[in-house]
């Protein structure tokens, strides 16, 4: 049993009470930690991420105890994948905090950082149902500390919104796991799924409910139609480097989806089996057509962008609901896209929102503002890429989805909506960017406020990463191509995790 | 017994659920409360409903109950308490920050104690 699995969970946690005691010494120690934390994560992620694509799954039993009486970790190709995306978004949100001195605002921004990053890879790497809902609150509780970070009444205001959907989300998931538990007796992944295959038929319906509730708690956490009101308020009105890394947040929700009812209610589980995708395609669905309409509506570039997070988790859902190897394969390229290129857009905004002083990012006609060219041209490819146009990687990831629906019944619903809603959204970025770039009030002074170029570099490590995503389209493609195949595969799970 | 469990859970809900559609931040404190102590019954008697029997199994005990619903009803009951603090503080934040106890803020200002 190899131990480097557990790693991405006990680095961030011990970690976070390093980065609190070195608190004593001054805000340089603290960020120098922080960032060699990161540093040190994505070194263990990439170590496991290799093995996982060499020897399949890693299952760690903490203390040994066998499952299903332990809690497990399970380390496959998909939960490595997403540890990895997130220490590689979370770098990027990190820097942006330190080059903007935004850490500064308050006194424990490096802590509760350390301990959302130990939620957020605990929740992905867990293999028990009861331990995820632990993960969900310790990412949920960092992530409410976080989104109050620095003052504001907008930003207290959506807080509260957070906090107390949120906290209504953890009684539900309560109610499903314990419902879940007193039919079947388990709380592990893979025993569940086991026992669901062997469920007698009178017990179909309650394991059905606690199902569909655990997937409502999952679609709060995603943002699905008609929960995701929390969502645009909250992002937009928090700090950029925390929206960015809450990018990821919302990706928690989608992979519970593709992990916990894949699992449990997947090819075995006879009479349930896939009977929650309809309701996940559909919400779907929905979510990007109200999605769309929101960016179309937004009158501040966060906003918009938050709206456009918004569409790209619709996305994700109707790959999901779609239910074919194809299209899940094309929903991890696209999770991948979407959760870099929306961290990536938040940091820009704000940049931009810097330069334009007191307009800050409101889509309105302003005087000429520096670094015009350069932000313009940002501007331009974040918005090409996050419209899914090419040559940048949303273009590849829509491409993916929608190949893999094409001999479905209801392709002709799905072409007709993903394919209007991106032009939505083209056109809606089209006159955001042309009337904060083009439409310039030259009769008055132009404004001079300058920033350092130190300030834009984390935007273009988002845009550079979206490259790499593109020029490695058929390594990354054909590695997302294997873990859809072992997602469908729930007998090999199963057997990976259960020893006996 | 099992009735009077399901009936009490049931008045905790929905006295929680009419409590948090409430406008104001004090009554929805108060229904979360409500809900998580309906949820901590119900993990509980997910285990079955047994009287007076230790969750352990000794060489001469011939039944037992099941001791995984406490440990869940344990650590739910922890996470839910940290909960309710931290969203009683905000509360309190959000009441000094918008003038008054409006989850939106909409409300009519109000004088907070030592404020004029």
């Amino acid at each position: 049993m190899s131990h480097i699995s557990i790693l991405p969970i006990i680095i961030p946690l011990f970690g976070a009470v390093a980065v609190l005691f070195s608190k004593v010494l001054n805000r340089q120690t603290q960020r120098t930690l922080s960032i060699t934390l990161i540093f040190i994560l994505l070194a263990v992620n990439v170590m496991n991420l290799i093995n996982t694509i060499k020897f399949g799954y890693f299952v760690y039993q903490l203390g040994n105890w066998p499952a299903p009486f332990g809690i497990t970790l399970v380390l496959d190709n998909l939960s490595a994948s997403m540890v990895f995306l997130t220490s590689i978004l979370a770098l990027g949100a990190l820097w942006y905090s330190i080059a903007r001195n935004i850490d500064g605002a308050g006194e424990h921004f490096h802590v509760l950082f350390q301990l959302q990053l130990f939620g957020i890879n605990g929740a992905f790497l867990t293999g028990d149902v009861f331990n995820l809902f632990v993960f969900f609150e310790v990412l949920l509780l960092a992530s409410y500390a976080l989104i109050l970070h620095g003052n504001g009444k907008e930003r207290t205001k959506y807080g509260l919104h957070y906090v107390i959907i949120n906290l209504v989300g953890s009684s539900l998931f309560l109610f499903g796991v314990g419902a879940l538990y007193g039919v079947l007796g388990t709380l592990n992944i893979a025993d569940l799924a086991l026992e669901v295959s062997k469920l007698a038929p009178e017990n179909n319906g309650v394991v059905a409910a606690a199902g569909l509730l655990l997937l409502l708690v999952f679609g709060l956490k995603a943002a699905m139609f008609p929960l995701y009101l929390w969502l645009p308020g909250a992002y937009s009105k928090t700090s950029a480097p925390v929206a960015a890394l809450f990018a990821i947040m919302t990706k928690v929700g989608i992979y519970a989806i593709i992990r916990i009812h894949g699992t449990i209610f997947g090819q075995e589980a006879g009479i349930l089996s896939y009977y929650h995708l309809p309701w996940v395609l559909g919400f779907g669905l929905l979510t990007l057509l109200l999605g769309t309409v929101g960016v179309m509506a937004s009158t501040r570039l966060k906003e918009q962008v938050a709206y456009l997070v918004l569409t790209s988790i619709a996305t994700l859902l109707i790959a999901v609901g779609i239910n074919s190897e194809e299209a899940l394969s094309g929903a991890l390229y696209y999770m991948f896209h979407s959760t870099i290129i929306a961290g990536g857009f938040f940091i820009f905004a704000d940049t931009l929102s810097l330069l334009r002083e007191e307009f800050k990012d409101n889509i309105i006609k302003t005087p000429l503002f520096k670094s015009m060219i350069l932000s313009g041209s940002l501007y331009f490819l974040y918005a090409i890429a996050i419209a899914g146009m090419p040559p940048l990687s949303g273009f590849f990831g829509k491409l993916m989805i929608l190949s893999g629906v094409m001999e479905k019944g209801y392709a002709w619903l799905v072409f007709t909506i993903v394919l209007f809603t991106s032009l939505c959204i083209i056109v809606s970025l089209t006159k955001s960017g042309s009337q904060i770039f083009y439409d310039s009030d030259k009769s008055t002074a132009p404004l001079r406020k300058k920033i350092s170029m130190r300030i834009f570099y984390p935007s273009f490590y988002f845009l550079a990463l979206s490259f790499i995503l593109v020029v490695l389209a058929n390594p990354i493609s054909s590695f997302t191509d294997t873990t859809a195949t072992m997602i469908f595969n729930v007998k090999e799970y199963i057997q990976a995790v259960e020893v006996f | 017994m099992e009735l009077l469990i399901a009936i009490i859970i049931g008045v905790l809900i929905s006295g929680g659920v009419f409590l948090i559609l409430k406008v104001r931040t004090f009554p929805i404190v108060m229904g979360l409360t409500l809900i998580s102590y309906a949820v901590n019954i119900f993990l509980f008697s997910m285990g079955r409903v047994k009287v007076n029997l230790p969750p352990i199994i000794t060489q001469t005990s011939t039944a037992y109950t099941d001791p995984i619903p406490q440990a869940l009803v344990l650590t739910a009951i922890v996470i839910g308490f940290g909960m309710s603090a931290f969203v009683i503080v905000l509360a309190l934040r959000s009441l000094h920050e918008l003038g008054n106890d409006h989850v939106d803020g909409k409300g009519i200002k109000q004088h907070l104690g030592d404020k004029k």
